[in-house]
């Protein structure tokens, strides 16, 4: 027997908190994804949260707490990849929590250098085209604040959208625009944050597409429950739903109960 | 101790250093010697001809009138129709015996020319432009006994003559014939003048001659 | 003026309610990012003219010292003087003293913040000098009593409506309702105070050490009339705005207009270099300038040395979704947006200002756009570390952050408790998948409901199927 199979790529999962706690799917779809991309996913276990919270709170010591435990659980994987650009995104944050002279350092840089949000892997690092989907039906895509202007994804999950058949992509206005999920801004500014995404959701909305899709829970999770709250039909799902063809489960924000009611 | 050492002595310390070392004061002497050029745009480096088709195209996009006159001699009756078209007679003009010199006898009739500063209620005011900035469509003129700024900014209307041969690609090469003529020390006033003035002030609605004046007419000589 | 900034949230409660102000805000959002957009398409050259820009500012820091030293030696060369101001006092101070001097009744201003920084208008109607504003936008609000709520535009949350009120109670004319016959009217009214006035005081964009020149950008003209009809022209700057040559200022001139309102290039651009000249027939004969520190050499080398780059464009503010919702006002002081967020907790103390760099997503579209590359939520990010580091975030946040930590460094713990978590919404919103009401997240819930766990947690699911697969 030749042996002309490269060998399986060794992924190490990042789940991300809201993943693991509001909706598994996106991770299950996420290994699903990178299984058929051919490697070989492991979920180090302790992992907990990236440490966006205390970052962006200015807890420095937590930050490098849980920065240190993150960098550890992920050491010996040749990737790292999570559905979240904001989560893989502070990963990219680790090194700046450390002094030049602290050890640390070198090793949040190099985790650094093996943490990619998935779209990104997919098309940036895999150059996969391989994605096998029955989704159908129009889609509007928001562009979640640090997966576009901290890691530049913009075009990535775009084109993976394109490889659906069934998938028609109309473009929202102002599709750049933050949702003002903001992690704490928005229990913390509750009334700016809702002056926000009531934006956002208009223009979803506006865009005639059935479906929302964006790469970050966070955002996804906020403007769901606007557009529920609104009493929109509207759709919200994180890409990955869509790629991994598991779109047969309630959409964000909705239940069985709402699945049938469609049907 | 003084404001100004203090001053001095916070940004040193937080420069972490108290004086300048000899190479970095040397490195602040050459860039101002020879205050060499950052990044220059490219439409700023055409051949000549182009440059004066945009620097045409940008004054007017900026909403200057822009007149093209052969020669300088033609430059009284195109300034008397000017006016009259606006019905303003009164002209303030500067000192310039280029300016000066022409043929205004010609025209005393429709036009009424001063040699003066500006004041309120000036009707109409006629300068010379240094030179020309393509780039932009912009005007360089300096003050001068012959000129004075206010010539630039109290008329109504400020009619400005350039030569062709003046106009210049970019700002650099208008900096660069600026130092020729006031090798050491500029003139007290450079103007840089892109079209009337103008606000939008109330309501983000753009109106024309705000303080300024309202028209600017470039007279473009070649 | 008075500091509201730890009013913020008050403040934008308000605002997010004030149907003209939401109005103007919207007109500004209509206009500037296009207008910027189109002009960055326009200069293919842009992004790299940007890079420049932040590093030619970075080495002026670096020898700020030195071009500060050049620039005012070229200045008095000119037969003007330098006045060096620690702090805003100093600077009211130095300025007062001046039209003392000149016995000045009447000054007329061009538009410029760093004397609403100081503070200076008040100041000067104390002591019986009165300070006539003629950037018509500046002049629409001081006839108001009102001040700036944005850096270039500022009356941009003022309506047609409100102008003509203020023109009509103030000039005692008839009232007009047409934008071009308000500004006929102002510039009647403003030329005869321009032509009265005995000192002009401006700002200046930029100070140039080679010819010891600054330099005022306008579209209106009046920082033209104030500086050359006067007899003494002072001109008030803050420290960082020294740049080296002519070549330098055009950079940034290249920058400046198009990063703001995305013209090609300002209608004036006036550079002065000293007094008047024997046998010029106009011009002022004392040239001053009054160079403001006011906090700003206390940044230097250190971790908010950058936000000195700043040139003052208003990109960020054009651009940020929470300034687009609050306005300017809301912020409490002289710096609004971004730029004010960074800028307030350094002068006034972040102990007042607290609030402002919390108030942000961190989206980052400001700097996205800033012509001169400042990382303004990391700026913000660092307020936020002094705050944390000085206890002056609120309890409940910092308890809240502190049981986060601790669980999140502690991964069995952590298991339970989103185990248990997962469980406890599940029960309460499992029939619909959302919640409508959770008592202690009233932020969220107040506005939008909150979607609820799909079932167990990833974990949970995750290390049951790889147990059966262990057994199979």
């Amino acid at each position: 027997m030749s042996n002309t199979q490269t060998a399986p790529i060794k992924v190490g999962l990042f789940v991300t908190c809201l993943a693991d706690m509001f909706r598994p799917e996106v991770a299950f779809a996420t290994v699903r994804l990178l299984e058929q991309a051919g490697c070989e996913v492991e979920v180090p276990a302790a992992q907990t949260c990236c440490g966006q919270p205390a970052f962006n709170s200015g807890d420095n010591h937590s930050s490098c707490s849980i920065a240190r435990q993150t960098i550890e659980a992920f050491e010996g994987y040749r990737y790292v990849v999570g559905p979240s650009g904001s989560c893989i995104g502070m990963l990219h944050h680790y090194p700046e929590l450390f002094a030049d002279d602290d050890p640390w350092k070198a090793r949040a840089e190099d985790l650094r250098s093996r943490a990619f949000e998935i779209t990104s892997f997919l098309v940036d690092q895999l150059n996969f085209s391989g994605i096998q989907s029955g989704f159908s039906g129009r889609v509007t895509y928001h562009d979640s604040c640090s997966g576009l202007r901290e890691l530049g994804i913009k075009q990535q999950p775009r084109q993976l959208l394109s490889e659906i058949n069934g998938a028609e992509l109309t473009e929202m206005q102002e599709a750049e625009t933050c949702c003002g999920f903001g992690g704490t801004f928005c229990v913390k500014y509750p009334d700016i944050s809702n002056r926000m995404v009531g934006n956002k959701t208009e223009f979803a909305v506006s865009s005639g597409a059935g479906t929302l899709v964006g790469g970050d829970l966070g955002c996804l999770l906020n403007m769901a429950g606007k557009l529920k709250r609104e009493g929109h039909a509207m759709q919200v799902r994180h890409i990955v739903e869509l790629l991994a063809d598991m779109t047969q489960t309630p959409a964000i924000g909705e239940s069985d109960f709402d699945l049938a009611k469609a049907l | 101790m003084s404001s100004r050492a203090e001053i001095f002595a916070n940004i040193r310390r937080g420069l972490g250093r108290t004086e300048a070392s000899e190479s970095q004061r040397e490195t602040v002497r050459q860039r101002l010697q020879t205050h060499p050029r950052n990044s220059i745009p490219a439409r700023g480096q055409q051949e000549p001809e182009a440059q004066v088709e945009l620097f045409i195209r940008m004054a007017r996009e900026a909403a200057a009138e822009v007149i093209p006159l052969a020669d300088m001699t033609q430059l009284p009756q195109a300034v008397a129709d000017t006016l009259e078209a606006k019905g303003q007679h009164e002209l303030v003009m500067a000192r310039d015996d280029t300016l000066t010199q022409l043929g205004w006898a010609g025209v005393h009739e429709r036009l009424h020319c001063h040699q003066r500063t500006g004041q309120v209620g000036d009707e109409a005011s006629l300068t010379l432009a240094f030179a020309g900035i393509a780039e932009t469509g912009t005007l360089m003129l300096y003050s001068r006994p012959d000129s004075p700024t206010t010539l630039n900014f109290l008329p109504d209307t400020h009619l400005v003559v350039l030569q062709r041969k003046d106009i210049v690609g970019v700002y650099e090469d208008a900096w660069d014939r600026l130092r020729q003529l006031s090798p050491g020390r500029l003139p007290r006033t450079v103007n840089l003048i892109t079209g009337p003035s103008r606000s939008a002030d109330i309501e983000q609605k753009l109106q024309m001659g705000a303080h300024g004046p309202r028209q600017l007419v470039i007279y473009l000589i070649g | 003026m008075q500091i509201k900034s730890p009013e913020f949230k008050q403040s934008a409660r308000i605002a997010l309610q004030d149907v003209n102000l939401q109005k103007a805000l919207g007109n500004l959002k209509a206009g500037f990012p296009g207008k910027r957009a189109a002009a960055v398409a326009r200069l293919p050259e842009f992004d790299r003219l940007r890079d420049e820009a932040r590093d030619l500012k970075n080495h002026i820091l670096e020898h700020l010292d030195l071009y500060l030293e050049q620039f005012e030696a070229r200045v008095v060369e000119n037969g003007g003087q330098v006045h060096w101001c620690r702090t805003s006092e100093d600077a009211r101070q130095t300025i007062l003293q001046i039209c003392r001097e000149q016995n000045a009744k009447t000054v007329t201003k061009g538009k410029s913040m760093v004397t609403e920084e100081i503070n200076l208008n008040e100041y000067l109607e104390a002591n019986g000098v009165r300070p006539v504003e003629t950037d018509l936008g500046e002049y629409i609000l001081q006839l108001r009593g009102d001040h700036p709520s944005h850096i270039i535009a500022p009356a941009i949350h003022l309506n047609l409506e409100d102008v003509s009120e203020a023109f009509h109670e103030h000039h005692k004319r008839p009232k007009l309702n047409d934008p071009a016959e308000l500004m006929a009217e102002a510039r009647e009214m403003l030329r005869k105070q321009f032509v009265a006035a005995d000192v002009g005081i401006t700002g200046a964009n930029f100070l140039v050490a080679e010819t010891g020149s600054t330099i005022i950008v306008t579209n209106e003209g009046n920082g033209d009339l104030t500086q050359t009809l006067p007899k003494t022209h002072i001109v008030v700057s803050s420290i960082e705005k020294v740049v080296p040559t002519l070549e330098d200022m055009t950079l940034f001139l290249r920058l400046l207009a198009r990063s703001a309102t995305g013209q090609e290039f300002s209608v004036y651009n006036t550079l002065s270099s000293g007094n008047r000249r024997p046998d010029d027939q106009d011009g002022p004969e004392n040239f001053h300038v009054v160079l403001v520190d006011n906090g700003r050499s206390d940044m230097v080398g250190t971790q908010f040395q950058d936000m000195l780059r700043c040139i003052r464009c208003s990109a960020c503010m054009n651009h940020c979704p929470v300034y687009g919702a609050v306005g300017g006002h809301s912020y409490g002081w002289v710096y609004p947006g971004p730029m004010g967020s960074v800028l307030t907790p350094q002068m006034i103390g972040i102990e007042q200002a607290a609030l402002l760099p919390n108030a942000s997503t961190a989206c980052g579209k400001c700097e996205e756009v800033c012509p001169v590359r400042i990382p303004l939520p990391k700026l913000m990010r660092h307020w936020r570390e002094k705050e944390f580091e000085r206890h002056l975030t609120p309890r409940a946040v910092r308890w809240g952050l502190g049981s986060w930590a601790f669980l999140a460094t502690r991964p069995k713990l952590y298991r339970l408790f989103s185990a248990c978590a997962s469980r406890f919404m599940r029960l309460l919103g499992s029939k619909k998948g959302r919640i409508s009401s959770l008592p202690l997240a009233s932020g969220w819930t107040d506005h939008r409901d909150m979607p609820v766990p799909t079932g167990k947690t990833f974990m949970q699911q995750w290390h049951a199927r790889q147990q059966q697969e262990t057994k199979s």
